[in-house]
């Protein structure tokens, strides 16, 4: 379990963070050093046996076995180094982050997304299913999304932020497709089988495709020419997240994933040319373009995508010993280019500009900050005793020897040489162009050494820089033996790591590399002046734009098309085409609508409510302009459904049915008071036919196909409820178990949505002001008697009657019509009686009208009844009964069921008076009762007159408080 | 009795179909609620039509009528409520922020 804590403590951190921001602005560092040495003890046991070469694979739990789906942790060599990589630097950079901020960011926003992304990076390395890993890595590039966003108000962040999204979660699409088909191939999405797996991967047909797909998802994430353009983009990041996310992690977790993946994708034609070209090209690109930025960063970023280049292409050569080289280099880039990313930062936090045609001389004002950046720079140029050249002279002979089976063996280590001399010319200009290079004019700011908080993190990796560049085997030695073991699978090759290995190509190459570099950086002027003139011609970044543009631009007239923000239209389409597919379905298939079921015959009783009914449907919609008239028909309608429910074996249904009605009637009588009393007259005749026809077409395919179905046989499952009901859900009335016991995750689901609806029109009323009419549409004053006395008295002798109906219904529901939804809604129209016959005021007085903790305990109790079968090792919502004998009462049956009935009651009744209370507390406010001696317009003038002014009549009309 | 049934189902869903294509506030919730009571109907009838056989286990019982839609439809009257509810005092949202109770916001047209 100790791997899966390590992962989950950066995200409950990055909880921690935000809190403890209230108790001063460093805490949140402080949380987040904690975090991580916390983290890092829970290594530490396990570093022992990683180093004597063993893997640790730990299985937490299964989360989706159906799927392949488990939560899985390993550690090896290779996991290691990153997790340290991760958490070391992301140390550093926590210090640095410390003193870098400024007094106006959120310091806690900002550790809560770091420790964000350093929990999900963990995860990336740590994970023993590629399904989860691949969680991590969308995680990772949200997270990243979230830092380089940072800075919300600055225009290019949020851009920047948006790019890096989109490039590398389209590769983590692609990537998603890839791995699927790897566990396809492989059998198992466990990485100790797919490891072992090498051959058969590599010789099955889909081979292609995968590797095509997972690329995708390497080359995107760790910025690899064609998709390199939003790593410079994401630079408008605050320095420690280039430092972190750009140098030392996200960027490295493609080249991680090749890494990973090496012993079972490696080998074939296609790795090695995809691979190999992408690096190269990668790191030729990266190199030229980074010695023309004259912003410090750019140059960094573009340097990072060269030697992420150079370390892809040492993968793609696949020998093992490029696999030594390029681990090596993973180390020795992380740590010279974390500390020259900060190194910017403090060049940019100590003068205000990070544009080296601006800076020179600064030797002057922060000596020891030059020194660092010497030692870091040297270090990427690949000079000897500094960390740097070893990997890189590592690289050069790979190549030599790469190069000799080609059919000109001398092309591929020029091409190399050459970018290696841009890569020392860059390294050049970055210490040399800033620090020395003549005197400081003009800079914003008057530079100084800044404070130690800002050094002690670069101090730290650069003294590391040289350590490694000294004394490789004894520093880096063991590590990279174990680093390489685990990411071959194999027993590591002989290399021998020291500063001096005679004189062999590569030690020629690296010197003419650094011989180069230093006359190209000389020549440096000339070069700008000649690169200006192709200046953008060939940006990917534009390509993107326009793309991205494009696509924008095609939605958004998609949408446009389809939606003219009318509601009718929207409406229309949708009858239109469910009434085409319906239709369809009837004329693809030629069988006889009725079926061969036989029918019940008519009573006289049915067919007179049924025939009401329609009458009273019919009328609605004849008369709806009168709309208190069609509310009051359209209950008749709900009053019949409920008789219908009755009649054909629905007690429960028909019970809910007229409590439903009953509080949608005063619900709706309460809104109408608000809205005008009547609805005008249609204008366009043309549409209402058009309307009529709709209705009729989809009436009839309605009715046509209720008939079809309704003559046909079926198999239902029901058989199986019926027949367990009393046995396993010890209830008579199925319809109750089946809500509380056998469905009672939908019936969960279901009284959250109804809270959530309560809770969503409570937020709509509240502070809503509304203007309330100070007659009726007829121009009568309202009547002053609000509350008779006689409904008053009734009603309050009639509450305790009914409150024990509800709960008399509430008991019995398990075995007779009844149950929390019913008796939640009888409790909610006996209170409502209160509220009406004797006003909120009143009522409220003697009952709280704050409902909402009666809605959150009713969702508490039911969650708890589920998460108690947990307790007990049952699946959520078990439930269980039992007999037991309590004197007076005698024999009595409780199932756990009941509990949970008892939560959807609470719910039900909560969000029944939440609504209605609030509604009528509206009204409280609004209405006041008054006579008027008459109306200030007579109705019955504005009938008679033409059509545009009666239009000014009917508002008159409708809305008189408007005058 | 299946015939009038499918009738009554029909002509529920025609007024509704036809209330919902209003173009003022309150006649929308109406079809709205017309249109439940038929969708709620339909759905109830998917288990055929059962006369005195409801599915509560007794002895003496000859046979039961299929619970699955039925207690499918009595979630469905509570959130149908509730939808109701959300949309009329939407409707009184609007008529307040708009100044009128057209469904599109829009001035009587």
């Amino acid at each position: 379990m100790g791997l899966a804590y390590l992962t989950l403590i950066p995200f409950i951190g990055a909880a921690f963070t935000t809190v403890s921001t209230r108790l001063g602005r460093y805490s949140s560092a402080w949380v987040a050093v904690l975090t991580t040495i916390a983290s890092l003890s829970l290594m530490l046991p396990l570093i022992n046996d990683v180093m004597a070469g063993q893997t640790i694979i730990q299985q937490t739990s299964q989360w989706m076995p159906s799927l392949g789906l488990n939560i899985a942790f390993r550690l090896d060599g290779l996991s290691l180094l990153f997790t340290l990589m991760i958490l070391l630097i992301g140390l550093v950079v926590i210090i640095y982050a410390r003193y870098y901020l400024s007094p106006r960011d959120s310091m806690g926003r900002f550790y809560a997304y770091l420790l964000l992304f350093m929990g999900s990076m963990l995860g990336i390395v740590l994970s023993e299913n590629i399904l989860q890993l691949l969680m991590f890595w969308e995680l990772t590039s949200l997270s990243s999304f979230l830092l380089i966003s940072y800075w919300q108000q600055r225009e290019e962040a949020s851009r920047g932020a948006r790019m890096a999204l989109a490039i590398t979660g389209g590769g983590g699409l692609a990537m998603l497709g890839g791995f699927l088909l790897l566990g396809k191939i492989a059998g198992s999405y466990e990485l100790s089988v797919i490891l072992s797996a090498g051959d058969v991967i590599r010789q099955h047909a889909l081979y292609p495709y995968m590797l095509v797909l997972i690329l995708l998802g390497v080359f995107t994430k760790s910025a690899q020419f064609p998709f390199h353009f939003w790593l410079p983009n994401a630079m408008a990041a605050p320095t420690p997240v280039s430092s972190y996310l750009h140098s030392a992690t996200m960027v490295k977790a493609g080249i991680f994933l090749l890494a990973r993946l090496f012993p079972a994708l490696s080998g074939t034609p296609e790795w090695t040319w995809i691979v190999t070209l992408t690096g190269l090209i990668t790191f030729l690109t990266g190199a030229y373009i980074a010695l023309f930025k004259h912003d410090m960063k750019a140059l960094l970023a573009y340097s990072t995508i060269s030697h992420l280049g150079l370390i892809v292409m040492l993968f793609g050569i696949g020998t093992p010993l490029a696999v030594v080289a390029g681990i090596f280099h993973i180390m020795n880039h992380a740590i010279f280019k974390a500390s020259l990313f900060m190194l910017a930062g403090i060049v940019d936090h100590e003068t205000g500009t990070r544009d080296m045609r601006q800076l020179r001389g600064l030797r002057r004002y922060m000596p020891y900050t030059a020194l660092l950046t010497v030692i870091a720079a040297a270090s990427m140029a690949g000079i000897p005793f500094f960390n740097g050249f070893l990997s890189k002279e590592m690289f050069f002979a790979e190549t030599v020897e790469h190069g000799s089976g080609m059919a000109l063996p001398w092309l591929l280590p020029l091409v190399v040489t050459i970018g290696g001399i841009f890569a020392a010319a860059y390294s050049i200009r970055i210490a040399h162009n800033v620090f020395f290079n003549g005197e400081t004019e003009d800079l914003p700011k008057t530079p100084h050494e800044p404070s130690r908080g800002l050094q002690i993190p670069v101090e730290i990796l650069v003294v590391l820089c040289l350590l490694i560049g000294i004394f490789p085997a004894q520093i880096a030695g063991p590590l990279l033996s174990v680093v390489v073991a685990s990411t071959l699978q194999a027993t590591p090759p002989e290399y021998h790591l020291a500063i001096w290995h005679g004189i062999n190509p590569a030690l020629i190459m690296s010197m003419i590399a650094v011989a180069g570099g230093i006359l190209v950086y000389r020549s440096r002027e000339r070069l700008f002046k000649l690169q200006a003139r192709f200046d953008g011609a060939f940006e990917a970044k534009r390509l993107y734009n326009g793309a991205m543009r494009r696509l924008f631009n095609w939605s958004s007239s998609i949408t446009m098309n389809a939606d003219n923000l009318s509601q009718k239209r929207m409406l229309w389409i949708l009858f239109v085409a469910a009434i085409v597919m319906g239709a369809s379905g009837f004329i693809v298939h030629d069988s006889p609508l009725a079926g061969t079921r036989p029918m019940l015959p008519i009573d006289p009783m049915s067919a007179m409510v049924a025939l009401i009914m329609i009458a009273a449907g019919i009328s609605t919609v004849i008369m709806h302009q009168q709309r208190f008239t069609a509310l009051v028909l359209v209950s008749a309608v709900g009053l019949g459904v409920a008789l219908t429910f009755i009649k054909f074996s629905a007690p429960d249904l028909a019970l809910t049915q007229l409590s439903v009605e009953f509080i949608t009637a005063v619900l709706l009588l309460l809104a109408l008071f608000f809205l005008p009393q009547t609805t005008p007259d249609e204008t366009d005749r043309l549409r209402q036919g058009r309307d009529i026809v709709i209705a009729l077409l989809a009436g009839s395919g309605v009715a046509a196909l209720s008939y079809a179905v309704l003559t046909r046989e079926y198999t239902t499952i029901a058989d199986y409820f019926i027949s367990n009901s009393v046995s396993g859900g010890g209830g008579a009335n199925v319809v109750n178990v089946l809500l509380v016991d056998f469905r009672g995750f939908d019936t969960m689901g279901e009284i959250t949505v109804l809270s959530l609806a309560g809770i969503g029109i409570y937020a709509m009323l509240d502070k809503l002001k509304l203007l309330s009419p100070k007659q009726d549409a007829d121009g009568r004053p309202w009547n002053p008697d609000t509350h008779p006395l006689i409904m008053s008295t009734f009603s309050r002798l009639l509450l305790p009657l009914a409150l024990m109906v509800s709960i008399f219904i509430l008991l019995r529901g398990h075995n007779l019509p009844g149950g929390g939804f019913i008796a939640g809604l009888v409790t909610s129209v006996a209170l409502i009686v209160q509220y009406l016959a004797n006003g909120v005021e009143w009522t409220r007085s003697k009952l709280p009208s704050n409902t909402h903790p009666v809605i959150g305990s009713g969702l508490l109790i039911a969650a708890t009844t589920g998460v108690a079968s947990w307790y007990f090792g049952y699946p959520f919502l078990t439930s269980t009964f039992d007999h037991f004998y309590i004197p007076l009462l005698g024999e009595l049956e409780l199932a756990s069921a009941m509990a949970f009935d008892l939560g959807v009651y609470l719910v039900v009744v909560g969000t029944s008076l939440l609504i209605l209370i609030n509604l009528g507390l509206i009204h409280q406010v609004s209405y006041q009762p008054r006579t008027v001696k008459k109306a200030l317009t007579t109705p019955s003038a504005a009938t008679d007159s033409g059509k545009t002014s009666s239009r000014s009549a009917v508002i008159k009309k409708v809305m008189p408080w408007k005058h | 009795m299946e015939a009038l049934i499918s009738l009554l189902i029909g002509v529920l869903t025609a007024g509704g179909v036809y209330l919902c294509l209003r173009s003022h506030t309150f006649p929308v919730v109406l079809g709205l609620t017309l249109l439940s009571y038929a969708v709620n109907l339909f759905l109830f009838m998917m288990g055929r039509l059962v006369i005195g056989q409801p599915p509560i286990i007794s002895a003496d019982a000859s046979g039961y009528a299929d619970p699955i839609p039925q207690a499918l439809v009595l979630t469905a009257i509570v959130i149908s409520f509730a939808m109701t509810a959300f949309i009329i005092v939407l409707a009184l949202k609007a008529r307040t922020e708009m100044g009128n109770d057209h469904v599109d916001g829009k001035d009587v047209s």
